[in-house]
């Protein structure tokens, strides 16, 4: 062995960046290859449920690529629609999550010193308790008996329930709730960072308010934006808990339509299939998403 | 001066209302002593009692414990040895990837996490016949993948306000390596450390979706059984269980803020 690689093996920094590069290489980059592989297999009722993507029987080599399955995701209005109202869903919902979170992380981040870590962790709290209970707990709110239901009956705004759980309505409200602190977090470290007196300068020449706001507030804070909108754009595309529980059986979100075909119908390749075309779907977003989370960590 | 005007301070006033009002309703319900969890008929603890009669509820309860256990420390040594790699040798070939990679788990969709890695411990099981099935072992590879990305954030930002002349004057009279890790890096990332091992210990303990994927038939966790409970409709026994949840997670983030804020008091000394 030369020096060098002696050197380079026995040297604590190699072990330092080796062992987790190694991990996610082993349990994130190999797995998605295999997902890619798999999707080109045939379903088969055998243990596990595929076929071999290359058979070699009497020295012939032969590769079965079946594309049946991204043709079913292409041309099925059933998946198209999953894909889809995913995207719209997504989109929508990290719309309103900005709507009450911008507000919210500029009031904390305003707020007298003495609070604001209060008020912050206030926001945060909830994430550290269980997703899966939180979202549980608004089955109990929105259901037809629920305590929703009951006030609006109480107070006579309605005659008769309204059918609010199993709606688009509740999907759209558990995932603002559950994906709220995402947003929050990211945009208050950059309010907290703005430096008032352009405001002041800002006032003293003329500006108003609301000019000011989208002039120099806005630009200054568009990281905080963009990163807490990434934060709840990308997972809820794939999301599997909230339209489960809360979402009727009309509504077709690809994460659960993924679950279902995978523990359902045990049609793994199709399954591979659906998680390929999600992550080739979501690829440019995490890309934006790692380079504006590294360029944060590098300025704080 | 600039205000913050009533408009805005009403909006996060509502979002609090919001974050809270669920939790707050479900901790009220877990003491109804009726079994309709929407209508109330008296204060009962029999919930709780009927709680930890559950032979399965608290097997499973063990099984997710152990698993956040093992997760959070290994995540934690894991994500102190990428935060290190990342701050120290930032201009290293490969980093930039690797800077890709350990954020991706971050926001990666979980049931495409799951699914690809069920179909890994597959593959590796009929190439070379380990893993043999799933169980708690393919859990914690799969909670470590998802989980340590968050430990090498938290540790990373705490490395880099670290005071860097410290480790150089120790490195000029002569400390070794190792000796300035556990003698000057480690005290001072202790806190980093600690919150590195709580979030990723929820993380895990909460995780459905992955865990789902890759559990086999003898290690049902706690969340696993939740859900196939949850999915049968409201019950006043999941209140109380999710009652005592909410209560153990905010009782250990107040007293890890008063741990830290002593800390924070006793280096200002």
């Amino acid at each position: 062995m030369s020096a060098r690689i002696k050197q380079w093996l026995f040297s604590g920094s190699t072990w330092i960046l080796g062992i987790p590069y190694a991990w996610l290489l082993a349990f994130l980059i190999v797995p998605f290859l295999i997902i890619l592989k798999l999707s080109f297999s045939e379903m088969a009722l055998s243990l596990p449920p595929y076929l071999p993507l290359v058979t070699i029987q009497d020295f012939v080599v032969t590769l079965h690529v079946n594309l049946n399955n991204y043709q079913t995701l292409f041309l099925d209005p059933f998946y198209v629609s999953a894909y889809w109202n995913s995207l719209k869903i997504a989109f929508f919902s990290t719309l309103g999550c900005l709507l009450i979170g911008y507000p919210m992380a500029y009031c904390i981040a305003r707020a007298n010193p003495t609070y604001r870590s209060l008020l912050l962790m206030l926001v945060i709290l909830p994430s550290w308790t269980s997703f899966l209970l939180r979202v549980y707990a608004w089955m109990g709110i929105l259901q037809e008996t629920g305590y929703l239901n009951q006030l609006l009956l109480a107070l006579n705004i309605v005659d008769t329930p309204v059918k609010f759980l199993y709606t688009d309505f509740a999907i759209y409200l558990g995932i603002i709730y559950a994906y709220l602190p995402f947003m929050v977090l990211p945009i208050y470290v950059s309010i907290s960072k703005i430096d008032w007196s352009l405001l002041k300068a800002a006032a003293d020449l003329g500006a108003r308010p609301w000019t000011a706001f989208w002039r120099i507030t806005v630009p200054l804070t568009y990281t905080g934006i963009l990163t807490g909108s990434l934060l709840v754009f990308i997972p809820v595309v794939g999301e599997f808990v909230i339209p489960d529980l809360l979402g009727g059986s009309g509504t077709h979100m690809i994460g659960r339509v993924l679950w279902q075909e995978f523990f359902n119908n045990r049609d793994w390749p199709l399954s591979a299939a659906i998680a390929t075309l999600m992550l080739i779907l979501l690829l440019l977003p995490i890309y934006i998403f790692t380079r504006v989370e590294k360029n944060n960590a590098g300025t704080n | 001066m600039l205000k913050t005007s009533p408009a805005i301070k009403a909006i996060t006033l509502g979002g609090y209302i919001f974050l809270y009002a669920p939790i707050l309703i479900l901790i009220i319900y877990s003491f109804n002593e009726s079994r309709l969890v929407t209508v109330w008929s008296g204060f009962s603890f029999k919930w709780y009692v009927e709680l930890f009669q559950d032979k399965v509820l608290l097997k499973a309860a063990g099984t997710s414990l152990i698993i956040a256990f093992a997760t959070a420390t290994g995540a934690t040594i894991l994500g102190t040895f990428s935060a290190y790699a990342l701050t120290g040798y930032r201009s290293k070939r490969g980093g930039a990837f690797f800077n890709i990679l350990i954020r991706a788990p971050m926001v990666l969709p979980e049931v495409i996490m799951g699914v690809s890695l069920l179909l890994l411990f597959v593959a590796l099981e009929n190439a070379i016949g380990f893993p043999s099935g799933r169980g708690m072992f393919t859990i914690w590879i799969a909670h470590m993948t998802l989980t340590f990305a968050y430990a090498t954030l938290i540790i990373m930002a705490r490395l880099q306000e670290m005071d860097r002349s410290l480790v150089l004057a120790a490195r000029d009279l002569g400390a070794r390596a190792h000796t300035i890790f556990f003698r000057i890096t480690l005290p001072l990332i202790a806190p980093a450390l600690i919150s590195a091992w709580l979030l990723t210990f929820t993380l895990s303990f909460d995780d459905l979706v992955i865990t789902s994927f890759t559990s086999g038939p003898d290690s049902t966790t706690l969340p696993m059984l939740v859900y196939s409970s949850v999915r049968m409709g409201v019950s006043p026994k999941i209140n109380a269980l999710a009652t005592l949840m909410i209560g153990t997670v905010t009782l250990m983030a107040i007293a890890f803020c008063i741990i830290l804020n002593r800390l924070e008091r006793k280096k200002l000394q």
